[in-house]
């Protein structure tokens, strides 16, 4: 299901991340890198708490709007009941609504924000997600300090929370059109394979989204998945090639494989991931080449794998989703 | 739904299998730890004249106290990484398989974390080493005629 909107701009973004994303390329684009994974705290949930208080906190001081003022608030994380967004959003908006999208809640957040956007039943929406690297080992793998060797086809969870302000007023960042993905199941179920399991999604979704709207690939400047990771990656361009033709030439990357130096910091194995992954290239470094007019129009597909370590143990496949959202520099 | 198209596509963008380079930096470490092991018996033996049966026992007990006190201390994992599995299949791993557990769980309090999820995945090990133990035993007592 492909949307247009009108009315709907990216007011301003703000992002905020651990150590292991600090050591990244892209350190100097993140508004605040702590260097411990406990950020003060006394357990890693509080302290994923704290990097979504941390981030609404700057981006309300970057918009220059008081928390009063936002009409709606919308998070989402990968903890159970999705706590770290309903205990960080506390105290801020007039209404929240929780979302769950495992790593694709990013664009999940945005595409709600924009429909009451453009409905006018909201003037502004703050979306927010986040992930920690060691709350998700506990509690879909084994404990933390545990460190069982994982193939190099794992790809590792992302520290941090990303926050952004949508509204009506006009800004250099609109966003253009959506599409909303739909679940996928290729009878994939390797835990350790996420990539493999995602590329599915990310294929059907971009294939939905040029066909909607009439598009060559060559339409955007730069399309972007969340979280495939190296080898998700080349299973997508190949897919794309072989089975529909559609060359991805250079205007296609993976935010997995740009949050991480591959060759440097071998901890991540094939690239990063969760919610936070994407959001924050996207709503650091992309926002930047995006309003320095770099680059102008940008298909953002972020994925995510709804995996249930319950189900999983009952022999389920892993089902995949893809949202997609377009941003269009004016 | 399966999709053999995307499976052949997928399959040629696999990572790189290690299990062999693993399976013998294993061997290797996992020897070694077995060699360690022997060496502390023969000492304990000689130095405590102790018997063979209680040198053993305390030789476990050195290795369990050890692998918990670097798991506590934080370097047990990056161990792991280095020895692969040699260093989780002996008893090394199973001390550190629940020291790990209770950590992740100290914030949760003693009942409702540590006591009720530090068997998390050594449970399974206790479980099926007592229900081998029993059907090993009761072949042998079938067969031998005799424990």
């Amino acid at each position: 299901m492909t949307t247009y909107y009108k009315n709907v701009y990216i007011d301003d973004t703000a992002t905020v991340c651990g150590p292991y994303e600090k050591k990244g390329p892209l350190r100097r684009y993140f508004d605040k890198c702590y260097d411990d994974l406990y950020i003060g705290e006394d357990s890693y949930e509080k302290a994923e708490i704290k990097l979504v208080r941390t981030s609404l906190k700057i981006l309300l001081k970057k918009a220059n709007i008081d928390k009063y003022n936002i009409d709606l608030v919308i998070g989402g994380d990968l903890l159970n009941q999705i706590t770290a967004s309903t205990y960080g959003t506390y105290g801020v908006g007039n209404g929240f609504i929780g979302i769950y999208g495992a790593c694709s809640s990013s664009v999940l957040g945005m595409i709600i924000a924009s429909n009451f956007i453009e409905a006018g039943f909201v003037n502004n929406c703050c979306c927010v997600v986040s992930s920690h690297n060691l709350s998700s080992e506990k509690q879909f793998r084994n404990p933390v300090e545990y460190g069982a060797p994982r193939p190099d086809s794992a790809t590792f969870t992302s520290t941090g929370a990303a926050s952004c302000l949508l509204s009506r007023k006009k800004t250099s960042i609109k966003v253009e059109s959506s599409t909303i993905g739909k679940i996928i199941d290729y009878g994939q179920n390797d835990a350790n394979d996420m990539g493999r399991v995602m590329a599915p999604a990310a294929i059907d979704t971009l294939k939905r989204h040029l066909d909607d709207t009439g598009r060559k690939a060559d339409y955007y400047d730069l399309i972007l998945t969340g979280d495939l990771g190296k080898y998700g990656k080349e299973i997508l361009i190949d897919y794309m090639r072989d089975c529909y033709n559609i060359n991805l030439k250079g205007n296609y990357n993976d935010c997995g494989t740009m949050l991480y130096d591959l060759y440097e910091q071998k901890d991540v194995h094939a690239g990063g991931s969760g919610p936070s992954c994407g959001a924050l290239v996207v709503y650091s470094y992309i926002i930047h080449l995006m309003r320095r007019k770099k680059i102008k129009r940008v298909l953002f597909l972020a994925t995510g794998a709804l995996f249930s370590p319950t189900l999983l143990y009952q022999k389920e496949n892993i089902n995949a989703i893809c949202h997609a959202i377009s941003l269009e520099a004016v | 739904m399966k999709n053999t198209k995307y499976d052949l596509i997928a399959n040629s963008h696999k990572s790189e299998e290690t299990r062999k380079k693993n399976a013998f930096i294993a061997f290797i470490t996992g020897g070694l730890i077995g060699l360690i092991g022997e060496g502390m018996i023969e000492l304990f033996c000689l130095n405590f004249s102790m018997s063979r049966t209680d040198a053993g026992t305390l030789m476990i007990v050195v290795y369990i106290f050890l692998a918990s006190l670097s798991t506590a201390l934080g370097f047990f994992d990056k161990l792991v990484s280095v020895c692969r599995c040699g260093l989780l299949i002996p008893i090394t791993g199973f001390a550190h398989s629940m020291t790990s557990a209770s950590l992740d769980f100290k914030r949760e309090g003693p009942i409702y974390g540590i006591g009720s999820n530090m068997f998390k995945l050594a449970g399974s090990v206790i479980i099926y080493g007592v229900v081998s133990a029993w059907l090993f035993g009761l072949i042998r007592y079938l067969i031998g005629g005799s424990i």
